[in-house]
């Protein structure tokens, strides 16, 4: 993994809003006594949320005078996992994965199209600044490949076509459905179910 | 005690040790890059794999505990194989660059790898390349040659106290940073240069100076505290290129100060190289003799009691005791005093004035009271050792006067002597604390023998810890000074106290304007108004001392003659010539000893060694050490005033580091970083 | 095969309801009560009858995992931890069983916390899983709710609370070590064993790390008997296990099925064949990338467990199941996956750091034919020189997959790259040369 572009330009000043608070408030409370630290992951992602999908360095400094931790500690947390955007990326954010079980069913054709429709290269900004997209590791869903990621949506089952149409929905800001785009129930072998089938019967 | 086999070996160790320590107990070397005695175990290099018997892989010898019974093997083929692999992957992204490689020559990749290496590189891709860091004045970086072993890293956060170096990113691209390429804020931050094993990390003020094998190394003490760290001076020619650390596990560890380090750039300016004389307000060049003779014709017209003197902060004990018998047997005059200050000292025993319980009883400390001293600047190696007891023992820390940042947490208890005399009184609400600690540590710093107090709270002192001597373990003593200057213990050892200790008198006379002559044997800190006063200023740097004066002397510094000093707990160590003065300078006692022999026409001291001989003789006869029993009497009176400590202008507190370059960029910097404040 | 009524995931596909009246309805928190009233010992017997082995890709033993506890509790606590980073390209599971059948998962950590003494539970889930997160912070909440979990939990006497934690994309925060490094706020660094978590887990208390799929099999287990359990599948090599099929399959799924089961019907009958029909085969990823894969020889006849799959040397892992057909190219395939690896080495250990990279590079350049002919067995050197080497098991899951490419595959590298970049035609010329002169 490359180091992360650390955006040049910085707001002056960063703070959980209220609903953030309570949320981190809520959170410290899961761990033990003496034990914040382990909030900061959950703390640079609620901050990535308020922050339009990215963090900017005084939340971390933010973050890091609330769980009286070192600064340098934060800032290697926030560069170490590849969640964490340190420079903008746009309202809607697509992670495109493209290891092999996405790779040989077509991931890069999804690629293509994220060329096409958003921006010529990956963690840049469309012309618009509205998206960004990113080819990405496994992100878990192997048997719907290929598929990508929208901010915390999973769009299963693409193709270039349909990767392509959600995507001039999306810039359109009109509302995307995710979930799998071949008609399919969740991981199941599309019409092919051999097993637990009075279940499926009974559903229906 | 366990038993093991090492490469059909039997050894027996104690408990606790690790595979590698076990090894090297058998004789057996290991190689290793992150590994450091010192430091957290990381056993990130995989340099040190060796074979276990009954374990598939083999292990990291420097993590693995040693245990009864374990068969370990260093000297299979599969050892070698995978340090070979080990080292090529070292290797493959390094950029190789040995040559223009300032760790050239003192490398551990360079030197391991002529045992491990292979001789052609196998790795057809490019290598990487990593952006350099900017990491402040002192440390160079060549990020593209780190290896990864967060030596460094562990250093700033374990030892140093300030967790501002990190690992950013991760897999291949992993880097070493300050947070946003700071300067790292710690007095220790260069020891990070000979904690790196390769050239990642290197000198900055010594940048292309010079190779390892070309420069002449001595051993000796420092001086730019009271710690007397145990230093390596490297010279090349006369010239002192770089100081190192030698290793002391009584005193500095492996670590030295960034003063100790970098303030020797500050021996090669502002130098005095002959003998000067003020004129009109001017200085002009003269001769030895001249100015010798000019001294001689002073003294004898006037009055012995009119006759002052003072020893410095840098001054070594030949030095002190030659004024001293220059004082009392040539001039007859009492006015001699090695205090540029007010301070209050009880010299009539020997553990009134010293660090007692010694550096390495720290570790062993399970309560710390700190009063009137900021340890950090002060003693910057002493204050490693209390926060390398913090974090072993999680021992207390309370102190009176809130020092900032210590690099550990302690609590502050309040800061006037009220607070002080209530400890004493075992009204505080720390004394139960207190009364529980076995081996309690009570510190008084310089700042505290300022306090118009300091009489009556050293005495309360005593009798309170007289009082809980049971409590404590035998042969614990609590009481403990830090003294700040590194010539402060030998002089009070050799009693240079002027016509008592209580009270600096000579200053007293010097304030009134009541000395005529007055000797400075490289004293820069004394300020006063200059009436008529005829001052010689014996030293090696042109400061605060030899602008006031009327005839200048050149003697050398600290690397340039063979000289004693002890340090703040008392042990006498010697620092070795390791370089020539510059000009036409003389040691002290040659020119004590030449215009004794003007006015007298006799030597003073016949030679060298002799001057030792007779104040080690001294020394014996007059050291009175008595740690157990505590005078019970409270003598002086109490004072309400706060406990205030004397900031110290740290990078600034003595010639050499006022004349060093790297010193006042040093301190620049940290002007600046106040001004922004820590949140920059 | 397999009969629907021995299916533990019967919500595999969320034909009913993954909420806590569906989860009741197929059994779930039936008589948890009871099965804690047995007490610590019976639970942790009749796990090792069972023969379950831990599901997320070593097959550790799981009754003997959590007798490593400290049988008492002393002055600090234990936790429960639960392994819910699925990162492991070709792997799916875990993910399903958050979504469908969160119950089951929430009532085997009440069991196994109680087996390990443990009162604190943490789930660690990997970040992109932002829903399943909250599906299963949802059916946490319904537990809560109803008393199962929580003070007294199921009215056992026993306190648990379960926490979820996010992960944030770091596919080695699956190791356990490195996953409790994250747990605690910092990087994802696999720790240096020994000491292991068993002893000193998590905020260097004694800790018990399960895969997200071990701990949902427990109700059902102790519900029907370790001895059904290990009645299925093979000896050793028992029970039921979710297989995700994905690749050039024709219907790409995830199963349930018996340990044991031949790939080929796993292949055929679930996953609806082959992409262009078996003899299209080029290749299969047994168990995840991690795993080295299997030519077409070798799928022909395997059956899928842990035992017969390590003789092939491969394993089981996860049992995501990759298959590779004829149309692609394997050794680009291949160098996706070492790319996979050189992302995600946490870059702690040097062989890891550095070798992976190294790995990737070279497999580049013989996708597209520009390596040499030795360097091939270069590469396999490499693979050696970080297997075993290194610092956590990393080491062996970025060099396992090129080396099982180098073994069936060799010829075909060898192919591809057979010219010598130095010199044209061996001329016998020693290597340091300076090439301008040689021109003329």
């Amino acid at each position: 993994m490359s180091i992360k572009k650390v955006s040049k330009e910085q707001p002056d000043n960063f703070e959980f809003n209220e609903e953030n608070l309570k949320i981190a408030n809520d959170i410290i409370k899961n761990y033990p006594v003496d034990k914040q630290q382990s909030a900061v992951m959950s703390f640079l992602y609620l901050a990535q949320r308020q922050n339009n999908n990215w963090i900017p360095l005084v939340a971390m400094k933010y973050i890091a005078k609330l769980l009286n931790m070192p600064y340098i500690k934060v800032y290697e947390v926030a560069t170490f996992y590849s969640m964490y955007n340190l420079s903008p990326v746009g309202k809607y954010f697509v992670q495109v994965c493209t290891t092999t079980p996405c790779m040989i069913r077509g991931a890069y054709k999804l690629v293509e199209a994220c060329k096409e429709k958003i921006s010529k290269s990956q963690n840049t900004l469309s012309k618009d600044g509205k998206c960004s997209w990113v080819e990405v590791e496994c992100l878990g869903a192997c048997v719907n490949a290929p598929m990508m990621q929208i901010n915390e949506d999973y769009f299963e089952d693409l193709d270039k076509e349909k990767t392509s149409k959600i995507f001039d929905k999306m810039l359109n800001d009109e509302d995307i459905e995710p979930g799998s785009y071949r008609g399919r129930v969740n991981s199941e072998p599309e019409n092919n179910r051999k097993t637990l089938m009075d279940l499926k019967n009974a559903s229906r | 005690m366990i038993k093991l086999k090492i490469n059909d070996k039997n050894i027996e160790i104690e408990d606790g040790l690790t595979v590698l320590q076990a090894c090297e107990k058998a004789g057996v070397e290991i190689p290793r890059f992150c590994y450091h005695e010192k430091l957290s175990i990381a056993g990130n290099c995989r340099m040190c794999l060796v074979e276990m018997e009954k374990s598939p892989k083999p292990v990291a010898s420097c993590a693995m505990p040693a245990s009864e019974g374990m068969i370990i093997r260093t000297n299979t083929e599969k050892v070698e194989k995978a340090r070979k692999g080990v080292m090529e992957f070292l290797l493959a992204n390094h950029p190789l660059d040995c040559p223009v490689c300032d760790q050239g020559g003192e490398c551990d990749l360079q030197d391991q790898s002529m045992f491990y290496g292979i001789d052609k590189s196998r790795f057809k891709e490019n290598k990487r390349h990593v952006p350099e860091k900017y990491m402040g004045p002192l440390i160079k970086t060549q990020m593209t040659r780190c290896i990864h072993c967060t030596r460094c890293i562990r250093f700033a956060t374990e030892v140093a106290g300030v967790p501002e170096l990190g690992a950013i990113g991760r897999g291949e691209d992993m880097q070493i940073t300050t947070y946003l390429e700071k300067s790292m804020q710690s007095e220790l931050s260069a020891n990070v240069i000979d904690l790196c094993p390769v050239g990642a990390l290197t000198s900055k003020p010594y940048v292309f100076e010079a190779r390892p094998w070309e420069l002449k190394k001595t051993e000796s003490i420092d001086v730019m505290d009271a710690v007397g760290s145990n230093i390596r001076i490297d010279t090349y020619g006369w010239e002192v290129k770089r100081i190192l650390p030698k290793i002391n596990d009584d005193i500095n560890e492996e670590w030295i100060s960034d003063k100790t380090r970098y303030a020797c750039d500050g021996l090669k300016s502002q130098r005095l190289d002959i003998p000067f004389i003020k004129k009109n307000g001017v200085f002009e060049k003269t001769d030895w003799r001249n100015a010798l003779e000019i001294i001689k014709e002073k003294i004898i017209s006037t009055d012995p009691l009119k006759i002052g003197g003072f020893t410095g902060d840098l001054t070594n004990m030949e030095t002190q005791y030659s004024a001293k018998e220059f004082f009392s047997k040539v001039l007859k005059s009492k006015n001699l005093d090695s205090r540029h200050d007010y301070t209050y000292l009880d010299i009539s025993n020997r553990s009134n004035y010293i660090f007692n319980s010694e550096i390495n009883g720290i570790e062993n400390s399970d309560f710390i009271l700190l009063i009137g001293t900021n340890p950090r600047y002060e003693a910057t190696i002493l204050n490693a050792r209390i926060r390398k007891t913090f974090l072993n023992n999680k021992t207390n820390i309370y102190s009176i006067g809130d020092q900032g940042d210590l690099t550990y947490p302690y609590q502050v208890i309040g800061n006037t002597t009220e607070d002080v005399s209530k400890f004493f009184e075992k009204q505080s609400a720390i004394y139960n604390e207190f009364k529980k600690a076995k081996k309690p540590l009570i510190i008084l710093g310089y700042s505290f023998f300022l306090l118009q107090s300091a009489n009556y709270l050293l005495n309360k002192c005593k009798e309170f810890l007289n009082d809980h001597i049971g409590n404590m373990d035998e042969d614990w003593t609590s009481l403990n000074i830090i003294s700040k200057d590194a010539a402060n213990v030998g002089g009070y050892d050799l009693k240079i106290v002027g016509e008592s200790d209580e009270f600096n008198h000579t200053l007293d006379l010097l304030h009134k304007n009541k000395l005529e002559i007055v000797f400075l044997f490289g004293q820069d800190n004394i300020k006063f108004k200059k009436n008529k006063e005829f001052v010689v200023y014996i030293g090696s740097h042109g400061d605060k001392g030899a602008e006031s004066a009327d005839i200048i002397l050149p003697s050398p510094a600290y690397t340039e003659q063979d000289g004693f000093y002890t340090n703040l707990e008392g042990k006498l160590q010697k620092a070795f010539k390791a370089s020539y003065p510059t000009g036409n300078s003389k040691e002290e006692w040659i020119i004590i000893n030449e215009i004794s022999k003007l006015l007298e026409s006799k030597n003073l001291f016949n030679n060298k060694d002799q001057l030792i001989d007779n104040m080690l003789n001294y020394l014996n006869l007059n050291l009175k050490e008595n740690k157990d029993i505590f005078e019970k009497s409270v003598k002086g009176k109490f004072f309400d005033e706060e406990v205030i400590t004397v900031p110290i202008d740290y990078y600034y507190s003595n010639v050499i580091a006022r004349a060093s370059k790297t010193m006042s960029e040093c301190r620049n910097l940290k002007i600046d970083f106040q001004k922004t404040g820590t949140e920059g | 095969m397999l009969q629907d009524k021995d299916r533990i995931f019967q919500n595999l596909y969320n034909d009913g309801d993954s909420g806590i009246n569906g989860a009741i309805k197929r059994n779930d928190w039936s008589n948890t009560k009871d099965l804690i009233s047995k007490g610590r010992d019976w639970i942790i017997d009749e796990v090792k009858l069972s023969e379950l082995r831990g599901r997320g890709g070593a097959g550790f033993p799981t009754g003997l995992k959590w007798s490593f506890a400290p049988k008492e509790v002393g002055s600090r606590p234990h936790y429960l931890v639960i392994n819910a980073d699925e990162s492991e390209p070709g792997t799916c599971k875990d993910r399903d069983i958050l979504r469908f059948e969160p119950h089951k998962l929430i009532e085997g950590c009440l069991l196994a916390s109680y087996a390990v003494n443990a009162h604190t539970c943490y789930i660690y889930i990997r970040g992109e899983y932002y829903f399943e997160g909250q599906r299963l912070q949802k059916a946490i909440d319904e537990a809560y709710k109803k008393n199962l979990i929580g003070k007294n939990a199921s009215n056992s006497g026993w306190d648990l609370d379960i926490y979820i934690h996010y992960g944030a994309g770091a596919y080695i925060c699956g190791e356990e070590t490195a996953l409790l490094e994250s747990l605690e706020g910092k990087k994802g660094q696999p720790r240096l064993k020994p000491p292991f978590p068993a002893l000193v887990g998590l905020y260097g208390c004694p800790t018990i790390i399960n895969n997200v799929e071990t701990i949902a099999v427990i109700p059902t287990i102790l519900r029907r008997g370790g001895k059904w359990f290990s009645s299925l599948g093979k000896a050793k090599n028992t029970g039921t296990k979710i297989f995700c099929i994905s690749g050039n399959v024709n219907k790409p799924c995830n199963v349930e099925e018996e340990m044991g089961v031949p790939l080929k019907i796993l292949i055929e009958k679930h996953a609806g064949g082959v992409v262009g029909g078996w003899d299209n085969l080029k290749a299969v990823i047994p168990g995840g990338s991690s795993m080295p894969l299997l030519p077409k020889e070798i799928c022909d006849t395997i059956t899928m467990d842990f035992d017969s799959l390590v003789k092939e040397k491969s394993g089981l892992g996860t049992a995501g199941i990759v298959v590779i057909n004829k149309d692609q190219d394997i050794i680009k395939c291949m160098a996706r996956i070492a790319r996979f690896y050189k992302h995600e080495s946490c870059g702690q250990c040097t062989p890891c750091r550095e070798g992976s990279g190294w790995m990737w590079r070279m497999l580049e350049r013989m996708a597209k034919g520009e390596a040499s002919k030795d360097e091939v067995n270069m590469l396999m050197d490499v693979t050696k020189q970080i297997e075993g080497h290194t610092i956590c098991a990393f080491g062996e899951g970025s060099s396992w997959p090129v080396q099982g490419l180098i073994r069936h595959f060799k010829k075909e590298i060898e192919e591809r790259n057979n010219f010598n970049p130095l010199v044209k035609k061996d001329r016998n010329i020693p290597y340091l040369v300076d090439q301008h002169l040689l021109d003329k």
